[in-house]
């Protein structure tokens, strides 16, 4: 006679190290590991302090918002204005603080005007029921338009009396670590718990997997949705304003073309575009993969064009790696 | 009739029952009772008339054609649609439902064709969905997976199936996600229980399985209105069968004083009425 205890203990029928290996982010965080190994045996460069930082400092800027574009993704949707929010962000600040207004009520507007894309895109896509792709591919180009308009087009350097703080907070290091990094791990843990352990996470991934079972479940799939793309926005926001401090000048080109190394980041780690699948960690690891890859051709002296080439093939491998994967099963 | 009603349970039942009573139980109140439902869509005429009665630990089996108004009468009761005229009683409580969650609170709840499950979650997961039980740490609330697991194992052993709740849906067979459509009703203490064609797209074993659910279901003294084609299904589970032809009930009486070539014979209607 099986006890119920029995039952619930059956169930962890899997080893932590067996379900380890099932995930997608496991796989591509040793193919990092072995990847910064070899360029650290290739070439002394690597390992420096001053390119670990750089290193460090890069990738965060694309996993903060890679953690966002999980979220979407996760959710069976897809987020294509992310580079233009990144800019409208950058630019919103800059112009603020170069108007003479405080970081912080500068960054508040920074962020309210990323949200409102954020907005935007989730009433049309819950509530008129467009597309995604549809509706983030046009905020993609007005978002940016609107950046064009608010600066004139033209590059800000100075930000006011606050020039410095900015500076800090984008591009300065506490305890040898820059800052953006002190914010994605922030970002990630955070995230990782909330994907986890509440009803926002949970009915995310049900919306992913089955949206018509979330509307029958009584799950507020609608709000959820608007939710959940300006959560998206949301961390474009954030780094639009760490990337403003850290260039310490904006251009409206800032962010152009970012949204494709945002998705490539959190599909190689583990997010499904069909849905229903992702996690925050996995796209802290794709964005880093991303990154070194990137790095160790510079290093290398390999010409960056062959950068699309190696990321293009890292997609794909991961992505079929994956399919690989579940047929065996 | 009337004049039993009258004297035994005047508060509890002011509607006219249209069954006969239970022998020796003079409050006898039905669980489900419809009285003279009728509904139309514009010109279109999708039910007429039809009165019908559910006992608690009943089970129903329901038949008719492609548009004979089976979707419709389960739709009423689910709280989809509102009768154009007749009345709904639960327990002798007349009801009005508006939104399907009206129903779900009244105890009727509905495991649908497709099953509404979320494929990339566990069972666990999809038993309490939209319903999941929260913790407090200070002012943090989080899901009580704990909890969700030792419910839903609960639950899957009560309905004797070998559902672990921490598989994921798209492992499973089709019988295993019956079970787990049929735990996530048995959440809420539900009083009827409608299933509509669950044993449409599975094995033959695992119809067997699916079969035994209901009369666990069944066994628990819960109404199970159940919506087949597959007229050995419905014979070997259901006590009573009811037939719908062109939106008018033609049938209803015990399975057993009933055969599939009289109910075939409804269903075209070869058979006018029985």
């Amino acid at each position: 006679m099986t006890t119920l205890d029995d039952i619930i203990n059956n169930s962890r029928h899997d080893s932590w190290f067996a379900r380890l290996k099932n995930l997608q982010v496991f796989w591509v965080f040793i193919a990092a590991v072995l990847a910064c190994l070899a360029l650290s045996l290739m070439t002394d460069a690597f390992t420096s302090d001053r390119n670990l930082f750089n290193v460090a400092r890069n990738f965060a800027f694309v996993a903060v918002i890679a953690i966002g574009m999980t979220a979407v993704i996760a959710s069976g949707g897809i987020d294509l204005s992310v580079g233009s929010s990144v800019v409208l962000s950058a630019m919103v600040i800059s112009v603020a603080m170069a108007s003479g207004m405080g970081f912080w009520l500068s960054a508040g507007l920074a962020l309210g005007a990323a949200l409102l894309i954020g907005l935007f895109n989730g009433i049309l896509i819950a509530y008129a029921g467009m597309p995604a792709f549809v509706v983030t591919l046009g905020s993609l180009s007005a978002a940016r338009s609107l950046a064009m308009v608010l600066s004139d087009n033209k590059m800000i350097w100075e930000f006011g009396p606050d020039h410095d703080l900015l500076l800090w907070i984008g591009g300065g290091s506490t305890l040898g670590l820059p800052h953006p990094l002190y914010v994605l791990c922030v970002l990630a843990v955070v995230m990782s718990l909330v994907f986890r352990w509440t009803r926002w996470g949970q009915h995310l991934f049900a919306i992913g997997g089955n949206e018509n079972a979330a509307v029958l479940a009584g799950i507020p799939v609608r709000r959820l949705k608007v939710s959940i793309y300006m959560f998206s926005a949301m961390t474009a926001g954030l780094a639009g304003i760490l990337m403003a401090g850290w260039l310490g000048s904006v251009t409206t080109n800032l962010g152009q073309g970012m949204e494709l190394t945002v998705i490539a980041a959190a599909v190689i780690g583990g997010a499904n575009l069909a849905g229903g699948e992702g996690n925050a960690l996995g796209a802290v690891v794709g964005a880093l993969l991303i990154e070194v890859i990137r790095n160790s051709l510079i290093l290398l002296g390999i010409s960056t064009f062959w950068q699309g080439m190696f990321i293009g093939t890292f997609i794909i491998v991961a992505v079929a790696f994956d399919r690989f994967r579940n047929m065996r099963r | 009739m009337n004049a039993q009603n009258g004297n035994a349970g005047g508060a509890k039942s002011r509607l006219p029952e249209r069954q006969e009573t239970i022998a020796g139980e003079e409050n006898h109140v039905s669980r489900l009772v419809f009285s003279g439902i009728s509904k139309n869509f514009g010109a279109i005429q999708a039910l007429s008339d039809v009165s019908l009665s559910i006992e608690p630990g009943e089970v129903l089996g329901l038949m008719g054609d492609n548009g004979a108004g089976k979707s419709t009468l389960v739709k009423i009761i689910a709280g989809n649609f509102r009768p154009s005229t007749g009345e709904l009683s639960i327990d002798g409580k007349s009801v009005v439902f508006h939104k399907p969650i009206d129903a779900q609170r009244e105890g009727v709840e509905m495991v649908y064709q497709d099953l509404a499950l979320a494929d990339n979650l566990s069972a666990a997961s999809n038993v309490f969905l939209g319903r999941e039980p929260l913790r407090r740490f200070g002012p943090i609330r989080y899901i009580d997976f704990k909890r969700m697991n030792t419910v839903s194992a609960n639950l899957f052993k009560q309905l004797k199936s070998e559902t672990r709740p921490r598989q994921l849906v798209r492992r499973m067979s089709g019988g295993q996600r019956q079970a787990v459509a049929i735990a996530r009703t048995l959440l809420s203490e539900p009083k009827i229980v409608m299933m509509d064609e669950p044993t449409a797209a599975i094995s033959v074993r695992q119809v067997a399985e699916v079969l035994d659910l209901i009369r666990r279901l069944r066994d628990r003294g819960i109404s199970v209105i159940l919506i087949s084609h597959r007229m050995p299904d419905i014979f070997s589970v259901s006590d009573n069968i009811a037939v719908l032809r062109r939106g008018r009930l033609v049938c209803r009486k015990p399975a057993g004083a009933s055969s599939p070539e009289e109910v075939t014979g409804l269903i075209t209607g070869a058979i006018d009425a029985a």
